[in-house]
């Protein structure tokens, strides 16, 4: 039981560091992949938290369709990224 | 300045009252009423191993229904505004070839993950997975697809045929339920069958894949119309 | 461990309104948006957890009969799977918005759109 406990630990830092990257990174293509980032880890917990129906949910839709649309985005406002 | 400072204030504020939710959270012992209404009558009534596949289709199909009505007025106004490049346009504008590689993978991989889609959506009932996970894997498989031929602009009606028929017949069946059984979308107008088999729960398979292929088409919809958008409307 | 990710869930909703109101770039608004929402969904998966249990799926380890007590709460994961499909549908639109209005202005600076400022 403790194995998940420390599992669970080691997810939440990472995710809280991922949307902190996302947040503050100054890349805006390294920000969409921080974000996918932090949905895919939150898949992982939840399937630790016993739900395999929103794991699949979130890994197929919050990680892969939601981040290629934040990149079809970004390749049409190229040059206005900073201001 | 000052309207950073007062964003971290409010912020501040909202942390305050999340942290006491946090400090008075305990957790239950058991569920609910209404969880344990669903857990102990709702293999028996409906017949699906997989509890939230029987409180998303039915018990709460109403909300499902509406859910799918959101994400297709969502593809409509994105329609609505970006307009799509025309096939000559598209034509002309002349990307750069797609890798050997990349074709050779997309024409092996793509028909398995539509029938992985299919899959999980299928036995929604009995496994994890279900209607919006395998429409999501079938949106992938299509955005493969969109990646190694940058060029066309067909397939738009199928998606568009696809979305139509699944969700007229999502309704019919919904109004069907009133007819034959209960309610609004009630399962029961098939037998209930034996629990735990392919051919059981009554009509979630099939409002399942329903709803599987209509969120399939919309997500593919959407990426589609993101993808061609046309510069400078 | 499910307070440590209540208590993630709840950070990330912070970080995500956080990103939402200090952030001038339109298109980092959104992914705070995006992260407000997995925080969203991260506390409400959390809170259908119980002590102990499975997932609400019956099969050989779970019988019918004693389904009530040995699953976790399955209303709240119905509610999670719906909105995680509402967000990116939101997120799009929100996406679709911000290509239009860089399309008008050139610029995804949220201070230089000031039509209905006063």
């Amino acid at each position: 039981m403790s194995f998940f406990l420390v599992l669970t630990v080691v997810l939440c830092a990472v995710m809280l560091g991922s949307a902190g990257m996302a947040l503050y990174h100054k890349n805006l293509a390294a920000t969409v992949i921080a974000a996918g980032l932090v949905s895919l880890v939150a898949s992982i917990i939840y399937l630790i938290l016993a739900a395999p129906d929103v794991a699949m949910t979130e890994a197929a839709i919050g990680s892969g369709l939601s981040t290629v649309m934040f990149f079809y985005v970004l390749k049409r406002v190229r040059g206005g990224e900073n201001g | 300045m000052v309207k950073k400072l007062v964003a971290i204030a409010i912020l501040a504020g909202i942390a305050f009252m999340l942290y006491g939710l946090f400090a008075s959270y305990t957790q239950k012992e058991t569920l609910p009423k209404t969880s344990r209404y669903y857990a102990i009558k709702g293999p028996d009534e409906l017949g699906s191993a997989n509890l939230v596949t029987s409180v998303v289709v039915t018990y709460r199909g109403l909300d499902t229904l509406g859910e799918v009505t959101i994400l297709f007025t969502v593809a409509s106004i994105i329609g609505f505004f970006l307009r799509s490049r025309t096939k000559r346009e598209a034509r002309a504008e002349n990307p750069r070839e797609t890798s050997e590689i990349l074709h050779t993978g997309v024409a092996f991989l793509v028909p398995i993950i539509f029938v992985f889609g299919a899959y999980v959506f299928i036995g929604g009932h009995l496994s994890p997975g279900g209607g919006f996970q395998g429409g999501a894997i079938i949106a992938s498989g299509t955005l493969l697809l969109f990646l190694a031929q940058p060029k066309t602009s067909g397939g738009h009606t199928l998606i568009t045929f696809v979305e139509s028929v699944s969700g007229i017949a999502y309704v019919g069946i919904g109004i069907a339920g009133i007819f034959l059984a209960n309610g609004f979308l009630d399962n029961r107008i098939l037998p209930v069958g034996e629990f735990g088999t392919i051919f059981s729960a009554g009509a979630i398979p099939i409002i399942y894949s329903l709803i599987g292929l209509k969120v399939g088409a919309e997500l593919s919809a959407i990426l589609y119309k993101l993808k061609d958008a046309k510069e400078d409307a | 461990m499910e307070y440590v990710a209540l208590a993630t869930g709840l950070i990330l909703v912070i970080l995500g309104l956080y990103g939402i109101v200090a952030q001038r770039n339109i298109f980092r608004i959104i992914i705070g948006f995006s992260i407000f929402d997995t925080g969203l969904h991260v506390v409400l998966v959390s809170i259908a957890y119980l002590k102990n249990r499975t997932a609400p799926i019956l099969d050989e380890a779970v019988s019918k009969g004693e389904a009530a007590s040995k699953i976790v709460d399955p209303v709240p994961q119905a509610l999670v799977l719906t909105a995680i499909v509402i967000g990116v549908a939101i997120t799009a639109l929100m996406l679709t918005f911000a290509l239009k209005m860089y399309e008008k202005r050139k610029t995804l600076d949220i201070e230089k759109f000031e039509d209905l400022k006063w």
